[in-house]
């Protein structure tokens, strides 16, 4: 028989990856603390407007993670949290996190009073900037915990306080100190995840410079209900309705400038959001432009019903250039077609970069003694038991294949503190 | 144990000023509850500590809560040993109707005294745990997937019981002369290194493994399930808790490939038979025994195509490239040629792409293949068109290798004969091409069959990389359904829930509903049809209370009287009134936090729907409907998940099966000449919140047309 469970696991992240990894364990018998660094759980997908290939929302499935923490005292989470120091041997760790002051206590009770007195504008992130919150606001409207937040750049402090009068609860606290905690862990897993590439570095792309020129990412909020634009589609530019759009596939990806790995997903994303697109304008015409369209597995029936749209055109070759159509205010895309042949440009009224996936550990270390690859993503020695890295920390992969993987580095969690 | 009812009735985030709370307050009193307490602010320390207080000093056990929706606060109203029930005053009621109006303060009473009626038939659950558990993991298939899980899950201290059905482990793993590399750098091709990993589970004292053998039958239910496994010595007995399924793959047959020569001429092969060849030391052209010096590869042999395989297997792109690394090894003059449709080398594997990209003696392109031939010295003649070098390409090679696909071994064979009611195998795997695949993205570990976790190739095509990390993820499952088992709780999606589905037999008329209809196959049947539960299998979602025309199935916090009381619990006011009621059957799951959606966006729909949350859209029993249509309720939706071949229900079946309930209850109606139109069901995802006015809209307005239920004040 197994020996008596003891032991608590330290998960850094709290997306799909870490919350994954830590109900699992949790439901194993083990306590957890999360430690994630933004104001709310849910990491990248809760950002996205559907899932491929069932195009189902991903608030579905992160909701019942939430019930099961909600359901189980096991799993402590902390948000606006950042692990600073990690040391010790495996079973047994010292933990100090760093707890960013939120401003807001948990008196809050999501009322919204405050949102309806801060006068301060500021850009939402969630939205990638395409549209602003208060403030004081509350993350997005799925967020768990359901609990407001100050964003220190932008609030007025004391000198303004309109919120702090508006809120009956006492639930704000303009003072509030970030605090450092320490626990004892017998094991750490990093689902620290990924950030959208950077496409500011895709100039030749035009983003930054061609209005009409977004992320995939961007995509996913513009067709996302509680979006900047409550589901609509649009051009940035005008806010019309897009009649024509190009995707831009492997902008950054399998490209040694930039990222030299596939991003896994970005094929597989930007034919679902031509469905987005094909829903909303029944005439829109769209043309993706790819080097290989990567549907592995079964996948492929995902890529039969797109390529069976006869308004959605694919052309294999890479995009050299994007520019902004003086005219008309949409892109040129030019391109190879290496079917046909030759060159191609091509007037669209919006290009969507198919951005990869970049680790977070990129551009920011850990604090544990890891060893990380050219693009940043960790490198795991399975010869070293107590610290492990899961999900899109270790290589790009999709979600159910992250949620594999975590379910997994819980139980390589869990090995480490049992003693048999 | 008495109930001892106290209703508490939080007055902040506006309910106060929305509603008429005396009005309320006085609920409290002529619904039997011994204390009712009104508080501006019930969520903080001040509230809580009020009824902490009464539990302590009043011995209240039995709590209404009038506020928030049960999805906030949950750890702040969280009181051990009481039953609890959550009044949504907030997100249901005042941020979705007009303030201070009739309808709404209608609403809000209505909701208060369905609550309490529900709660004081509710009972504490205690859990079920069954005797002699066993907390072993059987794992099905000995390839590098069930190693895995049988060495991950020793690791953890549990015992395993390994089954393979070849005389020795190691699987298709085993038949590698060289595997993929694992870790960054992708570059360097690795040696499979099976032996070391036989040898571990060879010295591994928890792990007991069968060669030779197949699994003849396995009975029972997690924490319990009776494995008949049949060895060449005749059939052995195990006991075991759970069971992962790791049978991976078969190549797919190529002589159904009629295009590409294979069988017609000598020097076609497929890529399993190369890997054989590169195994046992020299590649050769089969018409002769000499060495292949140039070597092509066509992908897709068989799959992306409809007539043969509709998928994609995933592997077959990295595995071309490795074995023209082989062909390149043996003989440093020779040439590979690779024809693909699309080069699928995903995530950091195009590391490894770009080191065989990197050798210019292996030649890639896209191409379609127009014609293989042979000529007068066995030489296989490929030709391609479509190429990424524009012209058609013409070459003659010593070897023409097929990259076949896999095939899951669940495809032809239940290979788990399980030894339950609903058949031998996993249900619906055609849904999957045949793998024993999720139908949830975010939960890939989901079967039918609780306590059975698939892992590797049966489950989709995939790397060993992939395969590893699959079967550490199912051995995981396998440990946790099993720790389960033993504290008496369900496992994902109610995990930790301790209720179970009590059955009063002796009322049972053997019809067979619940034991067919259960989307987990929890339940057996004796000689007679008489439904034999099995509580561990049991997912708790009261689909086979919903199925029970006899009523007798229920938990002890979820029943059809505990419902029931709810629906009778609604004032249907008088025709004159003009004020039509309606009862929303809301899944607990999605629909009732799209609800809170909708409340958070203060989007405003009609007052006159009454929301009653269930565990699953199947759990919905048609004695509510008739229950509600004589207590002259004029209109009933049930609003849950999305159903079909890509459904959402976290039940699998729940949704579906309440809409063929539905209709057999529409067609009732139909034949005594009443509007089938009063009962509807909707399917909203937990983001579609904002169609929930217009949907409840418009089927109000067709209630309007079809007028008021003539049953109304019968």
């Amino acid at each position: 028989m197994p020996a008596e469970k003891t032991g608590t696991i330290l998960v850094v992240g709290g997306g799909i990856s870490g919350l994954t990894t830590a109900v699992e364990a949790a439901e194993t018998g083990y306590d957890v603390y999360v430690v994630e660094k933004g104001p709310s759980m849910g990491g990248r997908v809760a950002q996205l407007n559907k899932y491929f290939p069932k195009l189902c929302p991903p608030t579905c499935g992160l909701e019942i993670n939430y019930q099961r923490i909600r359901k189980n005292q096991r799993v402590k989470y902390y948000t606006l949290a950042e692990v600073e120091t990690i040391t010790g041997q495996p079973g047994d760790y010292d933990i100090t996190v760093k707890l960013h002051p939120r401003r807001v206590n948990e008196n809050c009770t999501a009322c919204n009073a405050c949102v309806d007195a801060c006068p301060v504008e500021r850009p939402n992130d969630f939205n990638f900037g395409m549209d602003t919150t208060k403030a004081i606001y509350l993350p997005h409207q799925m967020a768990f915990p359901m609990r407001y937040v100050i964003d220190e750049k932008a609030c007025k402090g004391g000198e303004c306080a309109k919120c702090v009068e508006a809120c009956k609860y006492d639930a704000i606290d303009l003072n509030m100190e970030p605090e450092t905690i320490s626990f004892k862990v017998g094991s750490v897993v990093f689902a620290t995840g990924w950030d959208p590439y950077d496409a500011s570095k895709l100039g030749i792309l035009g983003y930054g410079k061609a209005k009409n020129v977004i992320t995939n990412m961007m995509m996913e909020r513009y067709a996302a209900l509680n979006g900047p634009t409550q589901g609509k589609i649009v051009k940035p530019s005008d806010g019309e309705a897009p009649q024509t759009v190009a995707f831009v596939q492997c902008a950054g990806s399998r490209d040694e400038n930039h990222l030299s790995y596939c991003s896994y997903i970005c094929c597989m994303a930007s034919l679902k959001q031509s469905t987005y697109i094909r829903e909303q304008y029944p005439d829109a015409k769209i043309t993706i432009f790819y080097i290989d369209l990567r549907a592995p597995g079964r996948y492929e029936k995902f890529l039969n019903k797109i390529e069976a749209d006869e308004n959605v055109t694919f052309i294999k070759g890479k995009v050299a250039s994007i520019i902004e159509d003086p005219e008309t205010g949409g892109v040129i895309v030019k391109a190879e077609d290496i079917m046909g042949g030759g060159i191609v440009e091509q007037k669209f009224d919006m290009a969507v970069l198919a951005t990869g996936m970049q680790p977070t550990t990129a551009e920011k270390k850990l604090p544990a003694d890891l060893k990380y690859d050219e693009n940043g993503l960790i490198i795991e020695d399975p010869n070293k038991p107590g610290i492990y890295a899961t999900g899109c920390a270790k290589r790009p992969v999709d979600v159910t294949t992250s949620v594999k993987d975590a379910t997994g580095s819980a139980l390589k969690a869990i090995q480490t503190m049992v003693r048999r | 144990m008495e109930n001892k009812l106290g209703v508490y009735i939080c007055t902040g985030c506006g309910i106060g000023e929305a509603l008429d709370i005396e009005k309320l307050t006085a609920m409290g009193p002529q619904n039997g509850a011994a204390v009712v307490k009104t508080h501006e602010f019930l969520c903080g320390e001040k509230g809580s500590q009020i009824i902490q207080e009464d539990i302590k000093d009043e011995g209240i056990n039995t709590i209404v809560i009038a506020g928030c929706s049960p999805r906030v606060n949950f750890d702040v109203f969280d009181y051990p040993g009481s039953l609890v029930e959550r009044i949504n005053l907030r997100e249901h009621v005042i941020w979705s109707h007009t303030p201070n109006d009739e309808d709404t303060q209608m609403l809000a009473e209505d909701y208060m005294r369905m609550g309490i009626s529900k709660v004081k038939k509710m009972e504490l659950s205690e859990p079920h745990i069954e005797e002699d558990l066993t907390k072993a993991v059987l794992v099905i298939g000995g390839g590098i997937t069930g190693m895995t899980a049988a060495i991950e899950s020793a690791k953890a201290g549990y015992g395993v019981v390994l089954v393979e059905k070849e005389d020795k482990l190691g699987g298709f793993m085993g038949k590698l002369h060289k595997k993929l590399p694992m870790q960054y750098p992708y570059a360097k091709l690795e040696d499979p290194g099976v032996e070391a990993i036989v040898a571990k589970i060879d010295n591994d004292p928890d792990i007991k493994v069968y060669t030779s053998a197949e699994v003849g039958a396995i009975a029972g239910q997690p924490g319990q399930f009776d494995v008949t496994i049949n060895t060449s010595g005749g059939a052995v007995n195990a006991k075991v808790g759970s069971v992962v399924l790791a049978t991976g793959w078969k190549p797919y047959d190529a002589t159904k490939l009629d295009t590409y020569g294979y069988g017609e001429f000598a020097n076609v092969v497929t890529n399993v038979q190369l890997e054989e060849m590169a195994k046992n030391g020299k590649i050769v052209r089969p018409s002769d025994g000499r060495p292949a010096k140039n070597v092509a590869f066509i992908q897709c042999a068989g799959q992306r195509d409809p007539e043969h395989l509709s998928y994609c297997s995933s592997v077959c792109c990295l595995t071309s490239l490795k074995q023209a690394m082989y062909v390149r090894q043996q003989d440093k003059n020779a040439k590979a040629y690779i024809f693909y449709k699309d080069m699928r080398t995903p995530g950091s594997y195009e590391l490894f792409y770009k080191a065989a990209q990197d050798d210019a003696g292996i030649f890639l392109t896209k191409g379609n293949v127009t014609s293989i031939t042979e000529d007068g010295a066995a030489n296989v003649v490929v030709e391609v068109n479509d190429t990424l070098l524009g012209a058609p390409i013409k070459v003659a090679v010593d070897l023409l290798v097929l990259a076949t696909g896999m095939v899951p071994t669940t495809a032809d064979e239940p290979i788990l004969n399980l030894q339950y009611r609903q058949g031998p195998a996993l249900p619906d795997l055609e849904l999957y091409n045949g793998f024993a695949d999720s139908n949830f993205i975010c939960f890939p570990y989901e079967t039918r069959r609780t306590g059975v976790y698939s892992a590797g190739a049966v489950k989709m095509p995939q790397t060993i990389a992939e395969s590893i990390e699959d079967a550490t993820g199912a051995a995981l499952k396998a440990i946790q359904v099993v720790e389960a088992a033993a504290k008496g709780i369900a496992v994902h999606p109610r995990a930790g829930d301790n209720t179970y589905p009590e059955f009063f037999l002796q009322r049972c008329t053997q019809c067979k509903r619940c034991t067919e209809e259960c989307p987990f196959g929890t339940l057996d049947e004796d000689e007679k049809g008489t439904p034999q539960p099995n509580p561990n299998r049991c997912r708790r979602c009261g689909i086979c209370m919903g199925a029970c025309p006899e009523r007798i199935i229920s938990f002890k916090n979820y029943s059809v009287d505990i419902l029931g009381s709810a629906i009778k619990a609604i004032d249907v006011p008088d025709e004159e009134e003009e004020k039509p009621r309606v009862v929303a059957f809301v899944c607990e799951n999605d629909a009732y936090p799209a609800f809170d959606m909708a409340g958070i966006n203060r989007l405003q729909y009609n007052p006159n729907v009454r929301m009653i949350p269930v565990r699953c859209l199947g759990s919905v029993n048609t004695v509510w409907i008739a229950d509600s249509l004589s207590g002259g309720i004029d209109g009933i939706l049930l609003i849950g998940c999305k159903y079909g071949d890509d459904y959402q229900c976290h039940f699998a079946k729940g949704s579906e099966l309440a809409n063929y309930r539905l209709e057999k209850v529409q067609e009732t109606l139909d034949r005594l000449a009443l509007e089938s139109d009063r009962i509807q069901l909707m399917q909203l995802a937990i983001n579609d919140y904002d169609k929930i006015p217009s949907i409840i809209e418009e089927f109000m307005e067709r209630l309007d047309e079809i007028g008021p239920n003539p049953y109304k004040g019968f």
